[in-house]
């Protein structure tokens, strides 16, 4: 299993409602209802993914989440979850305003652009990162808003949304010590559990 | 006969009545005394009784909606693409019932039955049934059959409108509600095309105010405009295109002529028939025409209009369903104009509000909303998975 799906699982609370945003072929949701029992519902645009969620049993709405979420009524769902998508969506921050509109609660993974081999990749060759964790060219990737975990906890800070966990995790997707003092450097996925800022819930 | 219809097929089905004495009280506040439904079931019914599924019709449908009547018809039932062995909707797994509607021509008490208070054929005195009252007797006829849960009701377009019905009026009674290519309600346009439709067939001289079958005669000309009408309103431009421009004039050396193919290959320079789309309507208007009652398809264009299941809500669709128990499938098609995927949505919608279980599939499709009759492969794997799932899930859960 994807280890961020594995880290996710934890915080989710026994028979909440989840919404999971790009739900690919249901994984994370199948697992969910076995080991919480959750209410979901998957969002996905891919035919064969979409496919694998009926087969699998999860509710899949085929909805492109690039055009919006208003369909979705506000605090209808404990949690909103968005898994290594976050870079692929034209506005991903207005995403994360939506993802804690509908929800309670946010779990945003992604992959930190500000990984050491990225910054190597760029700093010696002079060319846009390839590898096998993103292995587009700059012309034809579908990954067009890459950050940093640095330029994630600023949005955050500046939405005056609450980060209630960070994880960074690295290419072994193991939290080594290292990762844990240079989050930034080291980390190859970050996994974040947010909740809306309290200015607006008063 | 043609063997190759008996292909995968149910293969040669029968029709079934069943009487109903009991009175039935209609939505527009009248009473039927009593009653048939004619209907007709493919595969077997389990021990649980627990793997039945329910087909309703659309507008022109009926009971005959898979197999064939004799090794002499040229066609199977009308969604013979769906139900059969090993087919989307299983009958090697599934019992699967079809009946036709009331106020239809294909058994089922109807304005072409006699009126046993009379001796004489209701025709125009037959009165409007709704959506609801069609799911009502539908009801009834589940009871008769001692089915207590259908493990799914189904239905396309006007059908899709039937299988709502169902789960906002009888939520004890089914798992699961498969809605394709249909709409929580009618729209304007929508209701201007089945306007045209009624005037067509009312302005027809042997129309006799709807007494024409006493009179030994029916709406021919009348009855064929209006599935004209219909019948493009169930087309995609795309698919016109592609039916009527295989061949590629001179002048058109590219290819694609717009659908324009000539029926004498050469143009008339008068008012008679020069397309092959128009002698394609023709064709099919009439043959309609002749198998079909005209009251029926009246009666139907006004279910449809009426059809609108947040009225008793204040217009609040969610509301409506909010006793609904089932979990839901709802399907749509792309270039469906007459119920496009946007109309699908809206149920999506109002159910997400409702916080049902729901699942939605937008299947990219060229055949218009004629879509739904058709095998077309991500659509009938949607369904035939849909289904398996749901059938295992309750299977397992039985005691």
């Amino acid at each position: 299993m994807r280890p961020d799906l594995q880290i996710i699982q934890k915080w989710i609370e026994p028979e909440s409602r989840v919404l999971d945003l790009g739900c690919g072929d249901g994984t994370l949701l199948t697992l969910l209802k076995e080991t919480k029992r959750v209410e979901s519902i998957g969002l996905e645009i891919d035919a064969a993914n979409i496919q694998q969620c009926i087969k699998n049993g999860v509710n899949v709405i085929e909805q492109n989440i690039d055009k919006g979420l208003s369909n979705f009524e506000t605090d209808s769902f404990d949690t909103v979850v968005l898994t290594q998508t976050l870079q692929a969506l034209s506005s991903p921050d207005e995403l994360i305003d939506e993802m804690l509109r509908i929800g309670k609660r946010g779990i945003v993974t992604f992959p930190n652009f500000g990984n050491w081999r990225s910054r190597i990749y760029l700093a010696s060759k002079g060319r846009m990162p390839v590898s096998k964790f993103m292995p587009y060219q700059w012309y034809d990737t579908p990954n067009i808003h890459f950050c940093t975990v640095k330029d994630f906890d600023e949005l955050c800070a500046n939405k005056g949304i609450e980060v209630l966990t960070r994880m960074v995790v690295d290419s072994k997707h193991k939290r080594g010590w290292g990762v844990g003092i240079l989050p930034n450097l080291l980390g190859e996925t970050a996994i974040y559990h947010l909740t809306r800022n309290k200015i607006r819930d008063q | 006969m043609n063997e190759s219809l008996l292909k995968n097929s149910v293969g040669i089905v029968k029709p079934q009545k069943c009487h109903f004495d009991s009175p039935l009280n209609l939505r527009s506040g009248k009473i039927l005394p009593n009653f048939d439904l004619v209907f007709e079931t493919y595969g077997e019914l389990n021990e649980n009784r627990s793997n039945a599924i329910l087909v309703c019709h659309a507008l022109s449908g009926d009971h005959h909606a898979a197999g064939l009547h004799s090794l002499d018809d040229k066609k199977p039932g009308w969604w013979d693409a769906c139900i059969g062995p090993g087919k989307a909707i299983d009958t090697d797994v599934f019992f699967v019932v079809c009946p036709n509607n009331l106020g239809g021509c294909g058994g089922s008490t109807g304005p072409a039955s006699i009126n046993p208070e009379t001796g004489k054929f209701f025709g125009p005195d037959f009165p409007v049934v709704t959506v609801r009252d069609w799911v009502n007797s539908q009801a009834m006829l589940a009871d008769k059959l001692k089915i207590s849960k259908w493990m799914a009701v189904i239905g396309g377009s006007l059908g899709g409108m039937q299988v709502l019905r169902w789960a906002i009026s009888y939520p004890e009674q089914l798992h699961s509600a498969i809605c394709i290519a249909a709409a929580p309600k009618l729209s304007a346009q929508n209701i201007a095309f089945n306007e045209v439709a009624r005037q067509s067939i009312t302005n027809d001289p042997d129309f006799c105010e709807g007494y024409y079958l006493d009179k030994g005669t029916y709406p021919k000309r009348g009855l064929t405009l209006a599935r004209m009408v219909g019948h493009i309103t169930y087309l995609s431009d795309s698919a016109m295109r592609a039916k009527f421009g295989k061949t590629v004039s001179d002048f058109e050396k590219e290819g694609d002529n717009f659908g324009r193919d000539l029926r004498a290959g050469t143009l008339s320079f008068g008012f008679n028939v020069d397309f092959q789309v128009e002698s394609y309507l023709h064709y099919q208007g009439e043959r309609f025409s002749k198998n079909f009652d005209a009251n029926t398809y009246l009666l139907m264009t006004k279910a449809l209009d009426y059809f609108d299941p947040s009225f008793d809500f204040n217009g609040d669709l969610s509301k409506a369903f909010s006793a609904s128990k089932c979990r839901f499938l709802l399907v749509s098609f792309s270039t469906d104009w007459r119920f496009p995927p946007e109309r699908s949505r809206e149920i999506v919608n109002a159910l997400l509000n409702t916080k049902k279980e729901i699942s939605y599939v937008e299947i990219d499709a060229d055949q218009g909303h004629d879509a739904f009759l058709m095998p077309i492969p991500r659509y009938t794997s949607a369904l035939k998975s849909y289904l398996c799932r749901l059938h295992n899930e309750i299977e397992n859960n039985a005691p």
